[in-house]
């Protein structure tokens, strides 16, 4: 099955990079302000949250601006891709009814679109980091890792649920219930350590080491802007199981993809 | 021994739609479990082989099977039971308009759909002028394909599918598009394409005189079983009495 991934991904990755290029294009095509929208939305959905929670709520996190906006990076990465994946399949279903492509390519395809979208939104991360004059340490390079883990956790998600996409007609609607209580979950606005784990340490742990994606964004924030190194057995445990996870989810579409098309 | 060179080995082939109705989660959770012999068999046990270079019709009413299992062999549905062998043949279904995005212009359509059919970049690239000037759009190759009327949308589908050509074509209807002076073109092009005798061609269509004038041997489909196959004039001349 390894060999068949590498050998369909080598021999379609192009198409998944020109498909997220136009998906991309096509996104802005028509809108006055063009591109500048990739920028300027995740920019006022960081000053929007920065005032609501900075100042109403009154957070005290330092770099609080750089905080929650990491945590909006990383959330929004996972959360648009898992959304989209439910309805993958049938969204093209101008191809999956009459070419043969590996499925797993559209899931490729729409994770470079996303990614790309967040990219930028480090970029602003980056500039926030000068502004607020964040101290920057070696440390920052564990990003790397957790990020590579965040891809491919949210890899996995993704194929299971562009493969229960096409056979299960609501699971969309309970996928926008759930991820908006992981959402809250998360830690996204506030520390988890700091507002659970002095009172309620195990729940502050369960809620932070066992949920990949809090992980992630706390991690993040160690590393890029707390100058700490991030819990290195757990970036290789959440590793381990989002590659096992990963082939869990390709065998899944390898050996279902092919019916796709008899349903949508 | 049989020694004609072959470029398709179907044996049988059996397509079901079966146990993969769409569910809501109430009912995958509550519902009763669905009966596993509760399936839809559209093609049932169908072998044929058609040598290299040669031009198979396929006939048959609304229903029997003729489209699904054309696309079972351009691989966009599993065989349930049964072999497609295409001893490595590239294969293509005439699929118009595969990929097309709106937004993009003519020329960037023009790569993604030929990627969306398995072609490389290069490829693409070499035969993209070609595409161009067949599908004769002028400037507008570099408008986005939203301000295309239908026709000229048409004729870029077409002359993509057209001129990246496959070792094995799958033609679902013969195709013929746009105004009267394309239409021609595009006929006289689909008919140089499938009469290439490096090609391998199979042809779904209902139309007798188009079958007639371009293939060497039908095959007519009743009920996802083949009830003839053989010399053209034969079978459609069947047919015909059958459909009377």
């Amino acid at each position: 099955m390894l060999a068949r991934f590498r050998d369909d991904l080598s021999k379609h990755y192009k198409f998944a990079l020109y498909s997220a290029k136009a998906q991309l294009k096509a996104e802005v095509a028509g809108s006055y302000l063009n591109w500048i929208w990739w920028i300027l939305q995740p920019f006022c959905f960081m000053i929007i949250y920065a005032i609501v929670f900075g100042v109403f709520f009154n957070a005290k996190e330092q770099f609080f601006t750089a905080f929650i906006f990491i945590g909006i990076t990383v959330w929004d990465f996972y959360n648009r891709n898992v959304k989209q994946s439910v309805r993958l399949v049938k969204n093209n279903k101008s191809i999956v009814s009459k070419v043969y492509i590996p499925k797993f390519i559209l899931i490729v395809a729409k994770m470079f679109v996303n990614g790309f979208k967040m990219l930028i939104s480090f970029g602003i991360v980056v500039f926030l980091m000068i502004v607020l004059r964040v101290p920057v340490t070696l440390n920052v390079f564990w990003a790397i890792p957790l990020l590579i883990d965040l891809w491919l956790l949210t890899f996995g998600c993704m194929c299971y649920l562009t493969h229960f996409g096409v056979f299960v007609e609501d699971l969309s609607n309970v996928t926008d219930i759930f991820l908006r209580f992981v959402f809250y979950m998360t830690g996204i606005m506030y520390s988890i350590q700091h507002r659970i784990g002095e009172d309620y340490p195990t729940i502050a742990f369960i809620l932070e080491k066992l949920n990949p994606v809090a992980y992630v964004i706390a991690a993040l924030r160690d590393c890029l802007i707390y100058s700490k190194t991030p819990d290195l057995l757990w970036i290789l445990l959440w590793f381990i199981f989002s590659v096992f996870f990963s082939m869990g989810g390709i065998a899944i579409i390898y050996k279902n993809e092919n019916s796709y098309a008899k349903v949508i | 021994m049989d020694e004609k060179n072959y470029s398709i080995e179907v044996e049988n082939l059996h397509i079901r739609y079966r146990n993969i109705k769409k569910m809501s989660i109430k009912q995958q959770l509550f519902g009763k479990k669905q009966n596993k012999n509760n399936y839809f068999e559209a093609v049932r046990g169908v072998s044929f082989k058609v040598e290299k270079g040669k031009i198979l019709g396929i006939i048959g009413k609304n229903g029997s099977g003729k489209s699904t299992m054309l696309r079972a062999i351009a691989g966009v549905f599993n065989a349930d039971e049964g072999t497609i062998d295409l001893h490595g043949n590239s294969v293509s279904l005439m699929a118009i308009g595969v990929g097309f995005q709106k937004e993009l212009t003519g020329r960037e359509n023009i790569m993604l759909s030929g990627m969306v059919l398995g072609f490389d970049e290069k490829t693409i690239q070499e035969k993209s002028s070609e595409i161009i000037e067949f599908a004769e759009l002028g400037d507008f190759i570099d408008m986005p394909v939203s301000t295309y009327s239908s026709g000229m949308h048409s004729k870029l589908a077409f002359a993509i599918t057209a001129i990246l050509e496959t070792d094995i074509m799958l033609v679902d209807e013969v195709l013929s598009v746009g105004d009267q002076k394309f239409k021609k073109k595009s006929y006289k092009k689909m008919k140089e394409l499938i009469q290439d005798e490096n090609r391998t061609v199979v042809i779904v269509s209902h139309n007798i005189s188009t079958l007639k004038e371009l293939c060497n041997q039908v095959m007519w489909m009743h009920d996802g079983k083949i009830k003839m196959l053989g010399d053209t004039e034969e079978v459609l001349t069947k047919y015909e009495e059958f459909m009377s």
